[in-house]
């Protein structure tokens, strides 16, 4: 293998922040290849500073390169000046820690945390010198694999990605490494072989042994290639967290990068139902990790890297049981050394994690987050975020009383059912934010941020037809017009424009795979980069190809429809997610069923998993705590009607 | 070994060191550079002293910045620490917790109330590979050496060398000649090709080793290396990490 060091280096003396390109990260490992080893490089397909902390590709690094059968490196995207230097010059592109080519690695690894970036997927496999369409590969290129949130509908990326990972990685990446490693062994014959064979692993998903039939534009058939390969490829799951403590040696970039402190993930999982929220359904159950091997992971990474700043991470950390006791003991374990802040990101609206974040921002009081998600209980009730205006409001006054002096509120909007009552409750909330803060200080601020809502594939949503760009439009500027007066509340919106194109993406099929190949060979790359990103080139490219954005996004779809993804399962039950969306429609909440019964969505008993939770009792504090506020619609309508036998009051809290 | 002075008049425990940034950390900018070494001294939990308030920060003061993609034999940092530490020890232990390419070769107890660095150094010597301008951003290349060596010659025979700069919007020429101190050519190897190494005065508005290529040649640098940087007091010159050191040199190379 080659290094490209000698010509890379004169190329970093023209660029932005060429410290990206470096590696010699605090925690890097130090690969020796062998060609009996199977060489991996992990992509994460936007900037090196928004990727660089991403835990999954982290810790799959880790566990890769301990094996000796493996090894493996790193990259990100290169910038746009790069990029032309790159292409100007005829380097390819190259791994961070070693400066190898990307490709003479055997498999190109991306991370697909978001739809957007599916366009720097592209244009990272044509910088390595691969071809995009993976009919056009050959057996000296590299295998494409893709994993991640978004690899739950794969079909968009389905003609340019070889494999996909289909849930949590730690365990198969181990079986992907020994069919690979058997295939270089064998002389890397045949690249449909090995495909073949990448498929019959579980939670593999390998789009070229599927055939897909159509009638017109619906979608009539999903048909296995050959008998071994499964109907369906379900999600693999890691049962207990505590088999994994990675990563071990956090990566400690050199240069200033986003979420840049230590991060150490608590569980993996929610099940707090709300219906939005694709992390939520695709990651269930709830795993926590024991409160000592957090300890441990904190004290050891803080040590190893000379941070001053852990993020106990997960989808909703206040839920870990016995969080403050936690958070004491973290505390209690950094005396003397200077101190250290605790920040718990996905905070819960209660006082009660008010109370706990006040406890551990002593040193840097910066701003506190809420997600209330909706502007009223009726709509918050359709998406099953159970949070009440008394608990919100609870909140704010705990948290201006305790000093601080600026919140940031995060909503959705173009959610079902909205209608402009509820949008305005927006606005509503963050004047009374304002008006609660002003008792303790006179410069209370609110920042309201809104973003416009995409339904996600293996959600209660997956169904509904979102808004359009005007009608999202529309909604902000009824906002802006009525906060303009309100200087104390700061509006912040995501682009219409580009929650459309994510829609696309999001819920596409393989025919949407050649828009995206137009738009990336029309120069779009960087999609999530407002200053990169142009609807006209996603418009034309629908155009150009035949395909109607309207019918993958504004439509709603109906209950017999075959989803493009119904082959891919996160063990949700089609019927379960259905009747959650009519109990959406029918504003139901769903309770929470790590402290209630079980109202059977599928996860545990199709997978023979559990909940693995320290404590059996909800914590204190707010109505999606304890005193789980369903008065107002409380009994879960649902009637589960899924193949196996339920009792018609499953969801109801005993 | 060295042991620790005994206390000052003032009571505190200020080290000048002195590092290198060589390789391909070169491309890291001076701020990230020091973040590495805040976090370095956290890693390695010395004693450092931290400012009082709100939002306690480490008494650390940098010296000049170094252009990113420079490289450099001299840079230098002043800390100050809670109690007199072993400074021996001090290069080993915060090496290893630094990037490879910034190695503290060195480090001195301060006397009381030394002159901060920023203000105290008063040249620098550059190493600099000097380039043609190409057609555009990409073209340069390396400068024929009888080109050079005839440009050095003009330039250190000339009284006066005009320097167009454009400061916050405005264009002004200054005569950088009084700055450049020397210009002499140094083979780096018996077969390699001259390089220019030289010594420019930090007096007034300084001038960097760009707009002295860019005046004599014009030329536009390839790779630089900081060398040596200096404090001149009474006449004389001294390296920074003697000048005002109350203790004899702790090394970490022997």
């Amino acid at each position: 293998m080659s290094n490209l060091w000698p010509r890379i280096e004169p190329l970093l003396a023209k660029v932005e922040k060429p410290a990206r390109y470096i590696g010699m990260e605090r925690g890097a490992q130090n690969p020796e290849h062998h060609p009996g080893k199977v060489a991996w490089l992990l992509l994460y397909p936007d900037t090196y500073e928004i990727g660089l902390p991403n835990q999954g590709l982290q810790i799959l690094y880790e566990i890769l390169n301990e094996r000796d059968d493996a090894v493996a490196e790193r990259s990100y995207a290169p910038w746009t000046d790069l990029e032309s230097l790159l292409r100007a010059t005829k380097t390819p592109l190259f791994s961070v820690d070693t400066h190898r080519a990307a490709g003479e690695f055997d498999l190109l690894a991306f991370n697909l945390s978001a739809e957007l970036v599916y366009t720097n997927v592209l244009n990272l496999v044509d910088l390595a010198g691969v071809p995009v369409r993976n009919d056009e590969r050959t057996p000296e290129h590299p295998i494409v694999l893709a994993g991640g949130h978004a690899a739950f509908n794969p079909e968009p990326l389905a003609e340019y990605v070889d494999a996909f990972v289909i849930g949590e990685g730690e365990e198969v990446i181990a079986e992907i490494t020994e069919v690979v490693g058997a295939w270089k062994r064998g002389g890397r014959a045949s690249r449909e072989a090995v495909l073949h064979d990448l498929a019959t692993v579980p939670g593999v998903y390998v789009p070229s042994m599927y055939d897909v039939a159509y009638d017109g534009a619906r979608i009539v058939a999903v048909t296995p290639r050959f008998p071994d390969v499964p109907d369906r490829v379900d999600k693999r799951t890691v049962a207990d967290l505590d088999e994994w403590p990675y990563p071990k040696t956090p990566l400690v970039p050199l240069i200033e990068v986003v979420h840049d402190r230590l991060n150490v993930e608590v569980f993996r999982g929610c099940t707090r139902g709300c219906r939005f929220c694709q992390a939520g359904m695709i990651t269930r159950p709830v795993r926590e990790r024991s409160a000592e091997q957090v300890r441990t992971m904190v004290r050891d990474g803080l040590a190893r890297s000379g941070y001053d700043e852990v993020a106990l991470t997960s989808l909703s950390t206040a839920d870990f049981s016995g969080i403050d006791g936690l958070v004491a003991g973290i505390i209690a374990d950094q005396a003397g050394t200077g101190g250290v802040s605790v920040s718990l990101p996905s905070l819960r609206v209660d006082a009660f994690t008010v109370g706990i974040a006040g406890s551990i921002q002593q040193v840097r009081r910066t701003g506190l987050t809420f997600a209330p998600e909706a502007g009223s209980w009726r709509l918050r009730q359709v998406i099953n975020k159970l949070i009440t205006e008394a608990d919100l409001y609870a909140a704010v006054d705990a948290a201006y009383s305790q000093g601080w002096r600026r919140m940031k509120l995060y909503f959705l909007t173009g959610l079902p059912t909205e209608m402009d009552d509820d949008t305005m409750g927006i606005a509503e909330m963050a004047k009374n934010c304002v008006q609660i803060g002003r008792q303790y200080n006179k410069q209370a601020s609110v920042t309201v941020s809104v973003g416009g809502f995409v339904p996600k594939a293996h959600t209660p949503f997956q169904w509904f037809g979102q808004n359009g760009a005007d009608e999202l439009r529309r909604k902000i500027n009824m906002l802006r017009t009525d906060l303009r007066p309100h200087k104390a509340v700061q509006l912040k919106w995501h682009d219409p424009a580009a929650t459309f194109a994510e829609g696309i993406a999001s819920r596409g099929d393989r025919r949407v795979g050649r828009v995206i190949e137009r738009v990336w060979r029309d120069g779009g790359t960087f999609q999530e980069w407002s200053e990169h990103f142009a609807l006209d080139r996603w418009l034309d490219a629908c155009a150009a190809e035949g395909i109607d954005p309207d019918w993958y996004t504004t439509r709603h779809r109906e209950r017999d429809e075959i989803l493009p993804w119904d082959h891919i399962a996160a063990g949700l039950h089609k019927d379960f997610l259905w009747l959650d969306w009519q109990a959406a429609l029918a504003e139901h909440g769903l309770p929470d069923c790590r402290w209630t019964p079980c109202y059977d969505c599928g996860v545990c008993t199709d997978y023979a998993l559990e909940h693995v939770v320290a404590s059996a009792v909800a914590p204190a504090g707010g109505s999606q705590g304890t005193g789980q506020d369903l008065a107002d619609g409380g009994e879960a309508p649902v009637r589960f009607l899924g193949t196996r036998p339920v009792s018609a009051d499953a969801g109801v809290r005993s | 070994m060295t042991t620790p002075e005994p206390l000052t008049e003032l009571g505190r425990h200020i080290a000048r060191m002195q590092y290198t940034k060589r390789g391909k950390v070169r491309f890291l900018g001076h701020r990230d550079v020091a973040r590495n070494l805040e976090r370095a001294f956290r890693i390695t939990r010395l004693p450092l002293a931290f400012s009082e308030g709100f939002n306690p920060h480490p008494k650390i003061s940098f010296g000049l910045a170094l252009t990113t993609g420079f490289e450099s034999e001299a840079e230098f940092v002043d800390v100050e620490f809670l109690e007199p530490i072993e400074l021996s020890t001090l290069p080993a232990a915060l090496n290893d917790a630094l990037p490879t390419g910034i190695d503290v070769l060195a480090a001195a107890w301060l006397i009381d109330r030394a002159p901060a660095l920023q203000e105290a150094v008063t040249s620098v010597v550059w190493q600099v590979e000097v380039y043609a301008p190409g057609d555009d951003d990409n073209g340069s290349y390396p400068a024929d050496p009888a080109r050079v060596r005839d440009a050095i010659e003009r330039a250190l025979a000339a009284e006066h060398i005009e320097c167009t700069k454009v400061r916050k919007g405005r264009t002004q020429v200054d005569d950088i000649r009084p700055m450049i101190r020397r210009i002499t050519l140094v083979a780096p190897s018996p077969t390699a090709d001259p390089v220019p190494v030289m010594e420019l005065e930090l007096a007034s508005k300084g001038v960097k080793v760009a707009e002295v290529l860019a005046a004599i040649g014009p030329f536009v640098p390839g790779r630089g290396w900081r060398l040596h940087q200096y404090i001149e007091r009474d006449g004389e010159q001294h390296a920074p990490l003697l000048i005002d050191a109350r203790t004899s040199l702790a090394g970490a190379r022997t």
